[in-house]
């Protein structure tokens, strides 16, 4: 509620393209060749950056963005197809239904409400992978979803940079 | 009369509508997938697009690898180069050694009219990273189709055998390693001849030898090869070492883990082993019920 009482610019409209160009970035995040330690630590940019998108612009980011983010991923993973998609959608409805709430509170109340969420996509997988026959890979597995909520203020803030209107110094 | 508001913010089905749709979706997906193996069309397509992001996110890291090589120490070329020529000189005498074996071997066996074994081809890949799928072990290979890789196909490094391709992309191969939950392998014990089933427990640097009888003769550092009755892998390819041997008389089989020679999940360059195996046909089980009872009778 206190995003009411700071002082707040009129943000320029969001591009598309630069919404494709954020959730490629992510891919190409994820593809990295990633090993060892860091691997099990690594957060799901995809993820982060659906779910950012979900919220921030529900009318422009929203369900087929996720299926068709989801397969990409599925895929380069080598993982059962249509496992990331189901939890990118989750995702995707969560963020929808959410959007008003989430953006209404602080940015500290903001990672409490995304951490849950990105917690409940790796749930989704894990079950997935429990009915296929898998096993359970450690808890380290759900740390990537943490430290994703770590990453979330200055995703936040960096993704926002391209909508703050320059100043025009003939224009009063 | 039926009055409905024109439709002036029509925004479509709900969310939850979409969420459903989406779920059914990947739910049928993941079923065929799964279950049924129908998508490998799919799979393909999506892994052409997917090929060039694959390609650019491993360039930062290979241009990297590449400086490295640049900035190598000479003494260290001299040193590997002293080190890799008295490992050609061994290698050459053992070679010798081999051929005149393996001709000795092709002549008993043509005395005893015995079938000839078919040499493997090789074929050198690149690793070009793991696998991020946390459930199972795997590599990705720069080898596929295009190079007539197939599923299947056992994959080695120089100490031994590594995993098998379970799946080809155009350019790319997926290497399921020996180390995974799913992946067995036939193996013999070099020190009596014991044949077995080794799989993988799902942990880095542990194998299992699986429904093993308490008494039988396994022990603490028996070396294990493929034994090749599988017609998968060539037979004699080192694959584990017997790391502990527990027999519990509580249990039905002795619980003995390995550990694999080579280097399961470290290494940058592997031989992808083209061998086939042309196994006579099984022969047809011999009638036995109905000849049997007419002999009795008559």
């Amino acid at each position: 509620m206190q995003n009411e009482s700071r002082p707040q610019t009129i943000l320029l409209p969001v591009k598309p393209l630069f919404i494709a160009f954020t959730l490629v970035a992510a891919l190409l995040a994820n593809l990295l060749p990633w090993s060892g330690w860091p691997l099990a630590i690594k957060p799901d940019f995809v993820a982060l950056i659906v779910l950012h998108w979900c919220i921030l612009q529900p009318r422009r980011a929203g369900f087929t963005v996720a299926m068709l983010f989801g397969l990409a991923m599925d895929v380069a993973d080598g993982s059962l197809l249509g496992q990331h998609a189901l939890a990118y959608s989750m995702l995707a409805f969560a963020g929808i239904v959410l959007h008003r709430r989430v953006l209404s509170f602080t940015m500290k109340d903001q990672i409490l409400h995304v951490i849950p969420l990105l917690l409940a996509n790796d749930v989704i997988v894990l079950v997935v992978r429990k009915l296929a026959g898998g096993e359970f890979p450690g808890i380290t597995y759900f740390c990537g979803s943490i430290i994703a909520g770590a990453l979330w203020m200055p995703l936040c803030y960096l993704l926002k940079l391209p909508q703050i209107p320059t100043p025009d110094p003939d224009h009063v | 009369m039926d009055y409905t508001p024109p439709p002036l913010f029509n925004r479509g089905p709900t969310p939850f509508v979409r969420l459903l749709l989406c779920a059914l979706l990947s739910i049928g997906l993941l079923i065929a997938d799964a279950r049924l193996d129908y998508l490998d069309g799919i799979r393909q397509v999506v892994a052409v697009v997917v090929y060039p992001l694959q390609r650019l996110a491993g360039t930062p890291a290979s241009i990297f690898d590449r400086i490295g090589d640049f900035f190598v120490t000479q003494a260290r070329l001299r040193n590997d180069n002293t080190r890799l020529a008295e490992q050609n000189l061994q290698n050459a005498a053992k070679l010798r050694q081999f051929e005149a074996l393996s001709a000795e071997n092709t002549h008993l066996r043509d005395l005893l009219t015995a079938r000839q074994k078919f040499p493997a081809g090789t074929l050198m890949a690149e690793v070009l990273y793991a696998g991020r799928d946390p459930f199972t072990r795997r590599v990705i290979i720069d080898k596929g189709l295009q190079d007539d890789i197939k599923a299947g196909q056992p994959v080695i490094d120089e100490i031994g055998v590594i995993g098998q391709i379970t799946r080809v992309y155009p350019w790319l191969s997926e290497v399921t390693l020996i180390t995974d939950k799913d992946q067995v392998v036939p193996v013999q014990n070099l020190r009596n001849g014991l044949r077995a089933v080794l799989g993988g427990t799902g942990n880095d640097g542990e194998l299992e030898l699986k429904f093993i009888p308490l008494n039988a003769d396994f022990q603490t550092g028996d070396q294990l090869v493929t034994s090749g009755i599988d017609a998968v892998y060539p037979p004699g390819l080192p694959v584990a070492q017997v790391s502990n041997v527990e027999r519990n008389a509580a249990y039905l089989f002795a619980r003995i883990t390995c550990k694999p020679l080579a280097g399961v999940s470290s290494h940058a360059q592997v031989l992808v082993v083209n061998w086939e195996n042309k196994v006579p046909e099984r022969p047809q089980p011999a009638e036995k019920s109905t000849g049997g009872k007419r002999r009795r009778g008559s």
